[in-house]
């Protein structure tokens, strides 16, 4: 082996474009002839169109056409789907509806595109932008979920009252009742887990164009999941077949969920290049991207945590309010149920537990996966219970967590919400946690810190996380409208170099590097002669794309299943070659060997016996070395671990500072752990973030307050430590890597032990609750309101 | 139109351009050089960070007619004969990027920052770089390139001495 293989940091080999400047993004493409995009947006959360009068616009310089709702329904083009259907209670399906690509007759949340300008130049698209004239009849609107559920309240649809979309449970709520009713204790919590916008540093960009010529249609567009975009295109919106449609995702700065979802845009631009015959491109400024990509999290929960007298967990009832924004978005109905309320077991041993989540339609932009999507929900309401029980009941926080894991003879293990986990470690993440962070050595780092005059918090969670999605049958029984496999086709050439054509879709991941590091492993050859090609449907069977930690697990599975093929083939042919019969032939690093003898033939001399067949079993089997193959998980993947914090508050200001962060993590299998650990501090920045700084704020007539980075508190160099980062490996089960996934345990894992170790370092002033993002203005108003003074 | 000329990765280039022009926009759509990127519209983000006259600036805070006469580096002008620059090579092998997209900006702020000053401690480089924003990294791994191609340059200046 050349050192390439599975579990080397291998340096990415797709840096060296990004550092040069040479890298191609979506915006990079400028096509021949190309012309500009430009969207007038809605100023209103809610507003009907009396009228929009475009004809100063479109005598402006350089236009070549304005194009409204009424464009768009006279071509009969479709409205963005939903890609989930969820089942209420009564079992009668949820609210879905209408979600036009531009407004028509209303707007619903300030933001909405109504109106598409296209131009010769980007200046003119955006002078002539504002000559539009939309004449709107404001209605009053509705952000909050608390206000979207009071009586009387605004409808953002007619046809849902009380602007639910869903009202859905999982869950035995009988046993759950019974639990609470005998048990020695009741713990309860209400929180808001706050609004984030996803903000990955490149905004969102289409480029469509259509070939007359051809009658075909090429869009490059910031996707995480070009094949999806492809269906979606094909099957709902643009309504023209697949081999019609060409969907390239080139270099994508950063999803983090944000760009799995079809917007209105990437349909717009490819209808509006066939009207004007010319390519059309539209880039996001941050502002409108702000208004525009889906948001996340949003919730409003109250807990409860039944406890026996050994503070043992017996039961857990949850009921949970979750805003799905104007419209729903792809995954939006998913993010709040099968990502959320499955997870409610934690890595504990909870014998019942009752979840209710009511999703609630308002005038904000849709709300869908972020980083984590529904876990970090879960994690958070379930971590800052066991820290309240533990406080309540004066039990130290790590050992109520300790005594109520599941232990590691108790796999599988099948919690109350469906899931079966098939394996995990969780002490063994939360003692290598505690080592990392020298837990013992706390009570002096307080003093430390309160000898300048701060006060020092620690702060725990211990996490799961289901990742891999997802068994189909499963999910499709669940209302997923799609399958979630993955396809690889693997194509050995004459030489013995390999290329790659993978369904998933690196955006920062490095797939370049670790599903090349897969193929060394797998096939003995050398990392340079491997090739991984992904983001284009012309060049790619089919796909599903990357998200929910998925890429190595789903996608990494089929490459694997792709190779097993090549594998076996080859040995039929390097039989031939050694005359010898199949059931004898090994094959380990890089060649075939007769079982127990010297008698071998390399990879390459196999690929190339294959493609030129002279001396060949061509009767029983075929020339060429190249198969494909479709992964359909067996389960979810179920990373796990500890995350542990520990912050210093300055008690005059507010202000928090995370001063150390150790974690320790089970991400099965590893196959680069530089870019493992690349991938756990992203997320433990973007859990941050959530729990100190980030929040999207609506006021109450659904305005946007934090509009831009100027409002919009991302997280920045000098607001995070140095991140010590551990890794305890029990290998998936069920998939042939033994990967779990990575890119999201940061931000699930973190923002309760952010959390905790605030109301850790402010309980000696008697401040019992704060909620995220703990701000210095929030945090200083708590201090204030315990200290009996105005705040 | 105003006719500006100005010298970008060491070659002369004269343009007509719209005085509303911004410099990102004169690098990016005139001169066709992308490697500069926007990733913001209120001169937060950092991604399009470029050199004028050899110091760090927001490409997107300057109109391209102040540009006019100067001199201004661009991520494709850092790398020497196809060897990276000590920056660009410490992001490579300390994994100080991922999806790429603010690195461009992250790498010409951070090599300002070490020629300005050749020994930052890790308190200078992430106050430094506040004026630049990651969303993949956490910036723990961009902070320690920033530091590892400090500690390259003064071995370099060390030798040439």
């Amino acid at each position: 082996m050349s050192g390439q293989g599975m579990g080397a940091s291998v340096a990415r080999r797709e840096d060296r474009r990004f550092l040069l400047g040479k890298a191609r993004y979506t915006d990079d493409i400028v096509l021949p002839g190309q012309t500009w995009g430009v969207f007038v947006r809605s100023p209103y959360a809610h507003a009907a169109i009396r009228s929009i009068n475009v004809s100063q616009a479109a005598a402006a310089p350089g236009v070549l056409a304005v194009l409204t709702g009424d464009d768009v329904a006279a071509d009969g083009l479709g409205g963005i789907p939903c890609g989930w259907q969820i089942k209420n209670k009564d079992g009668s399906v949820m609210v879905e509806p209408p979600h036009p690509a531009l407004a028509q007759g209303k707007v619903r949340h300030a933001g909405d595109p109504v109106v598409l300008v296209i131009a010769e130049s980007k200046a003119q698209a955006r002078d002539a932008a504002q000559l539009v004239e939309v004449d709107y009849d404001p209605l009053p609107a509705v952000a909050h979920l608390t206000d979207a559920v009071a009586s009387g309240a605004p409808l953002v649809w007619d046809e849902a009252p009380g602007n639910v979309c869903f009202d859905w449970h999982l869950g035995d709520a009988e046993a759950t009742e019974a639990e609470f009713a005998k048990a020695e204790h009741v713990v309860g919590i209400d929180l808001v887990n706050n609004r984030l916008a996803p903000n990955a540093i490149e905004p969102r960009a289409a480029n469509g164009h259509y070939d007359a010529a051809e009658d075909r249609y090429t869009l490059y567009t910031t996707s995480q999941n070009p094949h999806l975009i492809r269906l979606l295109l094909g099957a709902f919106t643009l309504k023209v077949p697949e081999h019609k449609l060409r969907v390239v995702a080139p270099d994508v700065g950063g999803g983090f969920g944000s760009k799995i979802f079809h917007y209105a845009e990437e349909l717009l631009v490819l209808w509006a290049s066939k009207r004007v015959g010319r390519p059309v491109k539209w880039t996001s400024s941050r502002s409108e991207a702000f208004l525009s990509d889906a948001h996340g999290r949003d919730h409003v929960t109250h807990a409860e945590l039944a406890l026996d007298a050994d503070g043992r967990f017996r039961g857990l009832r949850v009921r949970t309010l979750a805003n799905m924004g104007a419209y729903l978005s792809t995954f939006a109905p998913a993010i709040p149920t099968y990502l959320h309320a499955t997870l409610l077991s934690g890595p504990y041993v909870i014998p019942a537990i009752y979840a209710e989540v009511k999703a609630i339609f308002t005038n904000t932009v849709p709300v869908d996966a972020v980083r984590g999507a529904g876990r970090p929900e879960a994690t958070y309401l379930l971590e800052r219970l066991v820290d309240k029980a533990a406080r309540e009941l004066g039990i130290d926080r790590v050992e109520i967590r300790r005594k109520n894991l599941i232990k590691p003879d108790q796999f599988p293990y099948q919690t109350p919400v469906a899931l079966e986990y098939d394996i995990g470690e969780y002490e063994a993440t939360l003692d290598l946690a505690l080592k990392a962070i020298d837990y013992e050595r706390f009570p002096q780092r307080r003093a430390a810190s309160e000898a300048r005059g701060k006060l020092r918090g620690f702060g725990i969670s211990t996490y799961i996380e289901a990742c891999g999605i997802a068994p189909s049958a499963l999910v499709g029984a669940l209302g997923a409208r799609a399958g979630l496999y993955e396809a690889a086709s693997v194509r050995v050439h004459p030489t013995g170099s390999v290329t790659v054509f993978t369904g998933a879709h690196s955006h920062g991941q490095g797939h370049e590097t670790t599903f090349a590091q897969l193929v060394v492993e797998k096939l003995g050859v050398p990392f340079d002669n491997v090739e991984i090609v992904h983001g284009d449907t012309d060049r790619i069977p089919f796909g599903m794309g990357t998200y929910g930690s998925r890429s190595a697990a789903v996608g990494g599975s089929a490459i694997v299943k792709a190779i097993d093929k090549i594998v076996d083939k080859g040995k039929k042919v390097a039989a031939h070659l050694l005359e010898a019969s199949v059931a004898d032939i090994e094959f380990a690093d890089g060649k075939y060997r007769v079982v127990g003898t010297d008698r071998e033939k390399s990879f390459g001399e196999v690929a190339f016996a294959a493609y030129v067949p002279h001396n060949y079993p061509i009767e029983s089997v075929e020339p060429g070395l190249e198969d494909s193959a479709f992964y359909d998980p067996k389960n979810f993947t179920f990373p796990g671990g500890c995350h542990l914090v520990e912050v210093e508050v300055d008690p005059e200001t507010g202000v928090v500072q995370v001063v150390e962060c150790a974690i320790a993590d089970d991400v099965g299998t590893i196959i680069n752990p530089m870019i493992v650990d690349g991938q756990a501090h992203g997320g433990l920045a973007h859990g941050i973030g959530q729990a100190l700084l980030e929040e999207a704020v609506y006021d109450s007539e659904g305005q946007l307050l934090t509009g831009s980075f100027m409002s919009y508190c991302m997280p920045r160099a000098a607001d995070l430590p140095m991140f010590k980062v551990g890794n305890h490996v029990t290998a998936c089960t069920h998939n042939p890597i033994g990967v779990k996934g990575v890119g999201e345990v940061g931000a699930i894992g973190v923002p309760p032990a952010v959390i905790n170790a605030v109301l850790d370092a402010l309980a000696p002033l008697g401040v019992t609750h704060i909620e995220m993002p703990a701000t210095s203005e929030k945090v200083w108003r708590a201090i204030q309101a315990a200290k009996g003074g105005v705040a | 139109m105003a006719t500006i000329s100005l010298t970008v990765n060491e070659k002369q280039h004269a343009v007509d351009v719209d005085p509303r022009t911004l410099l990102v926009e004169l690098l990016r759509e005139h001169l066709r050089l992308t490697g500069t990127h926007v990733g913001c519209d209120t001169s937060q983000c950092g991604a399009c960070t470029v050199w004028v006259d050899g110091k760090s600036v927001k490409s997107c805070t300057m109109l391209a007619v102040e540009a006019d006469g100067t001199a201004v580096t661009t991520i494709e002008g850092l790398a020497r004969n196809g060897e990276l620059h000590p920056m660009q090579a410490a992001f490579h092998t300390c994994h100080g990027l991922q999806c790429g997209f603010c690195t461009p900006g992250m790498v010409m702020s951070a090599a300002d920052l070490v020629r300005r000053n050749p020994e930052p401690t890790e308190g200078d480089v992430r106050h430094w770089l506040e004026g630049n924003l990651c969303r993949c990294t956490g910036y723990h791994n961009i902070v320690r390139a920033v530091l590892a191609a400090a500690e390259t340059l003064r071995a370099g200046q060390g030798g040439a001495r």
